[in-house]
């Protein structure tokens, strides 16, 4: 490993982009992800890149879209409402095929909502939130040193799948500031783009980037593509962290910053004797499964923590299929679970489901 | 056997679904023969807008992009941003430029983005079956002004070249109509002088073109070609609204 | 060990680089460091704090719910975060602003005027750093001499004439005889 830097979380998603060779970034400002436009807007005419503040989330998604479709590497980022907006253009990259990276640091909402952390956007970000049946990878990192790596691995995603990759982060982990050792040299993966449309030069067919296919025939056969793109991703591409699971018999399923604070929870239960494990799932779509297949067994519960009202929850509850009790804290609004409050929940779940059959 | 007329090798020789009587043709074969005669379809992307011309790619010969409605400046800015030795040009209708993608226009205008755009004003929405669209003329009847369009209820038509011309940002905006040979004439050097300003790295350049929608209007083709002349020429008046003394 | 710390007061304190430099020096040292702001919608003038976690081993949460050291600079600081402080832990507290003594007696504080020492040696703003000296002496925080090289990493390079004084600034909060 190279260089050691203490860096915000926004600023590591930044670096990292340019690291994985994306030079053009298209955005409009929004707390509390702007210091990833701020980066960019130093960094990239330094390296022959091109910055441009767009004069909406709408126009942003849709330069994100124009220089996609050249093959170039390209980056957009915003805050829930703004990534409100940039529905449209994304469904569109999603008909298209387009690759781009997306980046979400989430914040309260319905509607202006606040600007503190949330986990909010789940359903909008793995569900589809704009229209049609399509899917975009979605990663959720949980440390400044992830934010920097996933954002690396969500551009060879991309390109790899004509896909959005998405990194759903929230507010603490863009504002914080953790050490990130940077590697030497990127695993940039390059894959040629003979569909990108950069002029054919007389020398190929026309290329054309489109979403419409006004025969519901062919529409259909598109989605079936599309569909058997996204069952390759979901057998290849699922992520996650078991953390502290193999004599766990209760288990705590967070992502991102709750992930953190489940940690500390499990730390606490440690002392008094309670063995809680974690499932963290890296890839919020494709949903880890797996991880919930390799614990099931010795499970009596799971307990789902997060900064939603329970959106993540659909899915743990689809993953363990009835096969044993879930359940739930979730704090909305930009409030942040406090590790004691997780803490005297585990304490009741361990009392009816562990010491009861002790 | 002497060929005296054929299509611009930027068309495809295919039939397009244009209604009888309708501009759009005419309009694409000025833009292809541009793109001939200047010699750079090979490095052209065209973004197609949403209208009647969404799916322009089945007729132009060069690379496309179709975007999404109103948004063809923004992904055209993306794409010049990307590859700046690609001639980029939107083709847009006066829905899609003047109404939903009104913020992407001005904006593309003020940054003075070298881009090409050709606008297509027929005062309608034609692909969604005739509704009034910011460049409807007063008292002009459309399926959602059925009593006309009235100034109180409705507002006034956009007249765009006269309000992007108040930028600083483009370099060339010129207003020329279809109605007749002399005009299309005018229009093509207009079309022609637009890319070449792109070319140049002159900066933003627009054309809007003076159309015809017969179906939508309830004309016979002739009869929209003298709408054209008669009512809308005098609302929106021909000529070089920014760029008139610009060598290129 | 693990020293989580909250810094809290107004905008413009230097509550929030004061962290920063903590965090740096944390880094400098070894350790494994998170450094974590309030945001709000106010640039200038506004409460700020942060949380800043030095740990042995990689830090579990950035999110402190309770802290085993703080520093406050205004007095709705000490209101707000007083009870979050572990049995055990400290407070300090710049007595030239924050009007009161603490309430509890199971945790230790010291009073200083900090930002009247600074001000008498012409810069307000060594109040922060004055204040972090004696977290640093009361509780081996970060090494003096990573400290050092931390406000060389952390401050602008306009400001890197006044890190001279700074440490000064760092010595005289360390040396303090607090009440």
């Amino acid at each position: 490993m190279g260089q050691k830097l203490l860096m915000k979380g926004n600023e590591a998603i930044a670096e990292a982009a340019v690291r994985a060779g994306c030079l053009h970034y298209f955005g409009y400002p929004i707390t509390p992800q702007t210091e990833i436009a701020h980066y960019m807007a130093r960094k990239l005419p330094k390296v022959g890149g091109v910055f441009l503040q767009a004069e909406s989330e709408v126009a942003a998604i849709n330069m994100v879209y124009g220089a996609g479709s050249t093959g170039t590497r390209v980056m957009t980022s915003s805050s829930s409402p703004g990534i409100s907006l940039k529905q449209e253009g994304l469904s569109y990259l999603a008909g298209s095929q387009v690759p781009a990276v997306v980046v979400n640091i989430v914040r309260g909402g319905p509607g202006l909502g606040g600007i503190q952390p949330a986990q909010s956007d789940y359903f909008q970000a793995c569900k589809g939130g704009g229209h049609g049946d399509y899917r975009q990878i979605v990663l959720a990192p949980s440390s400044v040193q992830e934010l920097y790596e996933l954002t690396v691995e969500a551009f060879n995603l991309a390109d790899r799948y004509r896909i959005v990759a998405m990194i759903l982060g929230d507010g603490i982990l863009g504002q914080m500031m953790e050490v990130v050792e940077f590697r030497d040299e990127e695993p940039i993966e390059h894959y040629e783009k003979p569909w990108a449309t950069t002029g054919h030069g007389g020398a190929r067919e026309q290329n054309v980037i489109t979403s419409i296919h006004l025969s519901p025939a062919v529409l259909e056969k598109m989605n079936q593509n599309l569909q058997a793109k996204y069952e390759i991703i979901k057998q290849k591409e699922c992520r996650y962290e078991l953390y502290n699971h193999e004599e766990a018999e209760l288990f705590i399923v967070a992502y991102g910053t709750v992930a953190r604070i489940a940690k500390s929870v499990i730390e606490m239960a440690k002392r008094e004797g309670i063995n809680v494990g974690l499932i963290r799932p890296v890839t919020l779509w494709p949903f880890p499964q797996e991880a919930f297949e390799k614990v099931i067994d010795r499970a009596k519960a799971f307990l789902t923590v997060e900064m939603s009202s329970g959106q993540m929850l659909e899915d743990v509850l689809l993953a363990v299929n009835g096969r044993r009790k879930v359940y739930f804290h979730g704090r909305m609004g930009g409030m942040v679970p406090v590790r004691d409050d997780i803490m005297n929940i585990v304490r009741d779940i361990y009392k009816r489901h562990v010491k009861k059959a002790e | 056997m002497a060929v005296i007329f054929q299509k611009p090798k930027a068309l495809k020789d295919t039939s397009m679904h244009y209604c009888p009587g309708c501009t759009h043709g005419i309009a694409h074969r000025l833009v292809a023969e541009a793109l001939d005669e200047l010699g750079i379809e090979g490095r052209t992307v065209g973004i197609a807008s949403v209208g009647c011309s969404y799916n322009s790619y089945d007729y132009f010969n060069c690379d496309m992009i179709q975007a999404p409605h109103g948004r063809a400046p923004a992904v055209a800015t993306g794409v010049k941003r990307s590859k700046p030795d690609c001639v980029v040009f939107t083709y847009q209708g006066d829905g899609d430029l003047a109404a939903i993608g009104t913020a992407e226009i001005v904006h593309a205008a003020a940054r003075g983005e070298n881009i090409t755009v050709i606008f297509i004003n027929n005062t309608i929405y034609g692909m969604t079956s005739g509704q009034m669209a910011p460049t409807t003329l007063l008292n002009q009847y459309t399926t959602t002004t059925p009593y006309g369009r009235i100034a109180d209820l409705h507002g006034f038509p956009i007249n765009v070249c006269e309000m992007l011309a108040t930028l600083q940002g483009p370099a060339y905006i010129e207003r020329a109509s279809l109605h007749d040979v002399k005009n299309i004439k005018k229009a093509k050097e207009a079309v022609k002088k637009a890319f070449k300003v792109q070319l140049a790295g002159k900066g933003f350049s627009m054309v809007e073109l003076l159309s015809t929608c017969p179906t939508n209007w309830g004309m016979s083709p002739v009869d929209a070609l003298k709408r054209v002349r008669d009512e809308m020429i005098p609302h929106y008046p021909l000529g070089v609204f920014k760029g008139e003394n610009l060598e290129v | 060990m693990v020293h989580e710390i909250i810094l809290a007061g107004f905008g413009g304190q230097g509550i929030l680089s004061a962290g920063r430099i903590l965090a740096y020096a944390g880094m400098l040292d070894g350790k494994q460091v998170s450094w974590l702001p309030s945001y709000g919608p106010e640039m200038r003038g506004g409460t700020a704090n942060s949380s800043v976690v030095i740990s042995d081993n990689p830090v579990d949460s950035p999110v402190l719910n309770s802290c085993n050291a703080l520093i406050v600079m205004n007095r709705p600081s000490l209101d707000k975060f007083e009870s979050v402080v572990e049995e055990g832990g400290i407070i300090i507290i710049d007595s030239s602003i924050v009007d009161r003594d603490i309430k509890r007696s199971d945790i230790a504080s010291f009073k200083i005027p900090a930002t009247q020492i600074a001000s008498d040696m012409g810069n307000m703003a060594f109040a922060n750093i004055i204040l972090l000296g004696k977290l640093i002496s009361e509780r081996k925080t970060v090494t003096v001499e990573n400290f050092e090289k931390a406000l060389y990493a952390v401050l602008p390079e306009r400001k890197h004439n006044l890190i001279p004084d700074e440490m000064k600034a760092l010595r005289i909060g360390m040396e303090y005889a607090a009440e």
